[in-house]
């Protein structure tokens, strides 16, 4: 048995986050008068082998603080879903 | 007497590793000796050097995966004992990312990889890197980067004011510290820092490409003299 830790890792809101900067600009340039903003952050999978979802979830935690997300400036959400 | 070792850490990716040997191997008595990632043994190294680049073609973020390369276990107990450890652009992302140095670079904030030539100030010349810079002396020495915007919480940046832990500081041609000669976002014109014990210092510009008169400026060398003055005990 598996699970897929589905980790959101985004900027925190004090960091100037320059590309969904770049984006919001984009979309206002496209006429999409109602857009109030746009933050870039990523989506990362991964699949990890436990029967045990309290065992997944703490992987899943571990690896996003040391790994998958810097907490000096980003934060991270994390979802698991059974594989099968 | 023999030459001293002083060690470049080449991670995949790193570009700048060769520029260093150069530059390091400019210097009397010294000798460059460049350590793959994957190696645990720093040969006798008596100051490590971490070089610019893309390690590991910059994935997730900058310097997050060179950081748990092999020899950076080795490279982070020989900072913990106490050695002098130098990270270069990319070295310094990974330094940060090792938790040898505090705070974390952002994405410059014009959102522009810039390679330019910039104006630094040496702010605190009594670390073992600076020792031979007077504070008031403008240094030109190039960056090149995307991800430089030096970022900190507010109680991080007070306590390195309080201990003197920033060394490099971006300014104009006079050496004022102002807005338009911060390239890219940094707080406080950060450029470089130290840590707390004074061992690892971790800068974005780069002074191997400012170490040879051909290249247009010198300023550089007087980091690395500083710190081989140093680990040769002079």
């Amino acid at each position: 048995m598996s699970y897929i830790a589905k980790i959101k890792v985004t900027l925190r809101q004090s960091i100037l986050d320059v590309q969904g900067k770049a984006v919001d600009h984009a979309l206002k340039n496209l006429g999409y008068r109602s857009v109030e903003s746009a933050r870039i952050g990523k989506y990362i999978e991964v699949t990890i082998n436990e029967t045990d979802l309290a065992e997944a979830e703490r992987i899943g935690n571990e690896i996003s603080q040391k790994l998958l997300s810097n907490p000096v400036m980003e934060n991270y959400s994390l979802e698991l879903e059974l594989l099968n | 007497m023999s030459d001293i070792t002083v060690g470049i850490v080449v991670f995949p990716g790193s570009n700048c590793d060769h520029d260093t040997e150069h530059a390091v191997a400019s210097f009397p008595g010294i000798k460059p000796v460049l350590l793959w990632h994957n190696e645990h043994d720093l040969q006798g190294a008596k100051a490590i050097i971490l070089p610019g680049g893309f390690s590991y073609g910059d994935y997730l973020r900058a310097g997050s995966i060179a950081r748990f390369s092999p020899v950076m276990k080795e490279v982070i107990e020989f900072a913990r004992k106490g050695f002098p450890v130098l990270g270069i652009c990319n070295g310094f992302q990974v330094l940060l990312e090792s938790g040898l140095l505090e705070g974390a670079l952002s994405r410059n904030r014009d959102k522009k990889f810039l390679c330019c030539q910039t104006c630094i100030r040496a702010v605190n010349g009594s670390t073992i890197f600076t020792s031979l810079y007077p504070e008031d002396e403008v240094l030109s020495i190039p960056i090149a980067h995307g991800e430089g915007n030096y970022f900190a919480p507010p109680e991080v940046i007070e306590s390195l004011e309080e201990h003197q832990q920033i060394v490099f500081r971006y300014t104009d041609a006079e050496g004022k510290i102002t807005d338009e000669a911060n390239p890219n976002g940094s707080l406080k014109n950060i450029a470089g820092i130290v840590n707390r014990q004074g061992n690892v210092l971790g800068l974005m510009p780069h002074p191997e490409r400012a170490s040879e008169k051909l290249l247009g400026s010198l300023d550089g060398r007087g980091l690395f003299e500083s710190l081989f003055l140093h680990i040769a005990g002079v």
